[in-house]
């Protein structure tokens, strides 16, 4: 409870005594580029696997003569968008990202490097942490929807090489009784965990005091602080908005 | 000018600092000195607010700082130059942009000025030509001179340094000492030095603060400091061979 108060306290502080707008727009993309490009790689790998992975498993789940093909595809078409892509990559990015951004303000805290801005009259929290924030929420988002192209595609890779089920049918599967609102949902869920990641991260690692030791712990801290709370929010994402998903 | 009140702080319940007090003039080198962990540090930061003090004020020029409005701390602050211990630098800038930050912060200066500036106070702190390496490819003595180069960039009406010449051989440590010397005079700012360098005390201690074990025993000038009576000062300031050697001589 007293560590949600001081979490609450820190967000707070990002958004007062700020710096010029100018120097936000400049870091923020600076900071952009570092998250995108750092976490690209491993995005991709996770979801070609997911894809592949996917389309196989349920491909097996649903034989049976009673179910037609496009079905599997479908099935992972949802999955992908719904759950796999945003919540799944959420966690991927939170040992990625989150790691990293504890592990620099950790770095800057024990150095007194946070202290030099602190005394040039400069509020760290909003000049280190609130670039940090926007670039992870409009990163994140980005990252999801490559992240469900490269899955479903892969998914049909999937299918024309094993042959469980026709190309064609996939295909057709991908584009039945589609949604829009799936991909709306899918946005909500990047945005929030986009938010979640950074913040929980950046906390951890600013409240960092001691030592080496001590950095290590705040990565692995905001690590396992990211998981917890992605999971959470995706549950209760699911509970809010599920509801809309129904074709009225 | 600077005056501290009555400053107390402890941490966890064990108290480092004891009801310090005292006057840091304008135009003068200020000294705080004292062995190690006596709380040196500690003071220093409770004078610039990074760490809050349980009791007492710090003033800059009457400005009540620690108990001002979080506009009066940032208008305070900025007219703040600090030299960490160990040097603070920022990892992910080069040296140039090191020096260059506060100026990028604070001021609207055109960026070839800027440059002019840097280069101008790199040279004073004896570094030339490594503007474009990272921190982590120069030496720790360099980092603090890198250190001293952006505390002084943005003319600082207060100097803070804490130990500017630990790590640095004899001959820069000198020329540290007397680069502070000189900046104290000619901008006529004030400056607080933390040392435990009985050379620098000697050299420029316009106004010594003694500290033991987070009290303040003695106060005065480098010429008083060897007949000062205070046997833990004594012990502090003859502790080398050197300086008991001075000592006998002039019995
Ligand atoms: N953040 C902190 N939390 C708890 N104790 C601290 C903290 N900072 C300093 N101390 C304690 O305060 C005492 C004084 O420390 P300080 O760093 O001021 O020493 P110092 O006089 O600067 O020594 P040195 O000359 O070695 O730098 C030490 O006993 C230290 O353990
Ligand atoms: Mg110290």
């Amino acid at each position: 409870m007293r560590s949600l108060g001081k979490y609450l306290i820190f967000i707070y502080n990002l958004f007062v005594r700020r710096e010029t707008f100018r120097t936000y727009v400049k870091l923020s993309f600076d900071e952009a580029i570092k998250v995108g490009y750092d976490s690209l790689f491993i995005v991709l790998i996770v979801s070609v696997f997911l894809g592949a992975v996917t389309t196989i498993q349920t491909a097996y789940n649903l034989i049976s003569p009673l179910i037609p093909d496009p079905v599997i595809s479908l099935v992972v078409r949802d999955m992908t968008i719904l759950e796999l892509s945003p919540t799944i990559i959420a966690i991927v990015y939170a040992g990625k990202v989150g790691s990293n951004i504890a592990g620099e303000l950790g770095t800057m805290r024990i150095t007194e490097q946070i202290d030099a801005l602190e005394v040039m009259g400069i509020n760290a929290i909003s000049y280190l942490v609130l670039p940090k924030i926007i670039a992870s929420v409009l990163m994140f988002p980005l990252l999801v929807i490559l992240s469900g192209f490269c899955a479903i595609y892969s998914g049909f890779l999937t299918s024309l090489v094993t042959g469980v089920i026709s190309g064609e049918d996939y295909l057709t599967g991908i584009q039945l009784d589609f949604n829009e609102f799936g991909v709306v949902f899918a946005m909500i869920k990047a945005l929030v965990y986009g938010y979640l990641v950074a913040t929980i991260s950046a906390y951890k690692g600013f409240y960092t005091s001691g030592g080496a030791l001590e950095v290590g712990q705040s990565s692995t801290n905001a690590v396992t602080s990211s998981c917890i709370a992605i999971l959470v929010a995706d549950y209760s994402l699911a509970y809010m908005l599920a509801p809309f998903l129904t074709p009225s | 000018m600077i005056e501290i009140q009555n400053i107390s702080k402890s941490f966890d319940g064990k108290q480092v600092l004891f009801e310090i007090s005292g006057i840091f003039e304008k135009g003068k080198c200020n000294l705080i000195i004292g062995t190690s962990g006596t709380g040196k540090s500690v003071l220093l930061k409770c004078m610039v607010a990074l760490l809050p003090p349980d009791v007492g004020n710090v003033l800059y020029d009457n400005r009540d700082f620690t108990h001002g409005d979080k506009q009066l701390q940032t208008d305070v602050r900025r007219e703040i130059g600090m030299l960490f211990q160990g040097g603070a630098l920022f990892d992910s800038k080069s040296v140039e942009e090191n020096v260059m930050f506060p100026l990028d912060i604070l001021t609207e200066m055109p960026s070839d000025e800027k440059l002019d500036r840097v280069n101008f106070c790199l040279e004073r702190v004896g570094l030339e030509n490594i503007n474009k390496k990272m921190p982590s490819e120069i030496s720790g003595g360099m980092k603090k001179r890198v250190g001293i180069a952006r505390a002084m960039v943005n003319n600082p009406n207060y100097l803070f340094c804490d130990e500017p010449n630990s790590g640095l051989d004899p001959q820069t440590a000198i020329r540290i000492d007397s680069l502070i010397k000189e900046i104290t005079d000619e901008y006529k700012i004030t400056t607080v030095v933390v040392t435990h360098d009985m050379n620098s005390v000697l050299e420029i201690g316009d106004h010594i603060l003694y500290i033991f074990e987070g009290r303040k025993l003695w106060e005065g000038d480098n010429k008083h400091i060897m007949e000062s009576g205070v046997k833990e000062l004594d012990d502090f300031v003859f502790a080398n061979r050197m300086m008991r050697m001075v000592k006998d001589r002039s019995a």
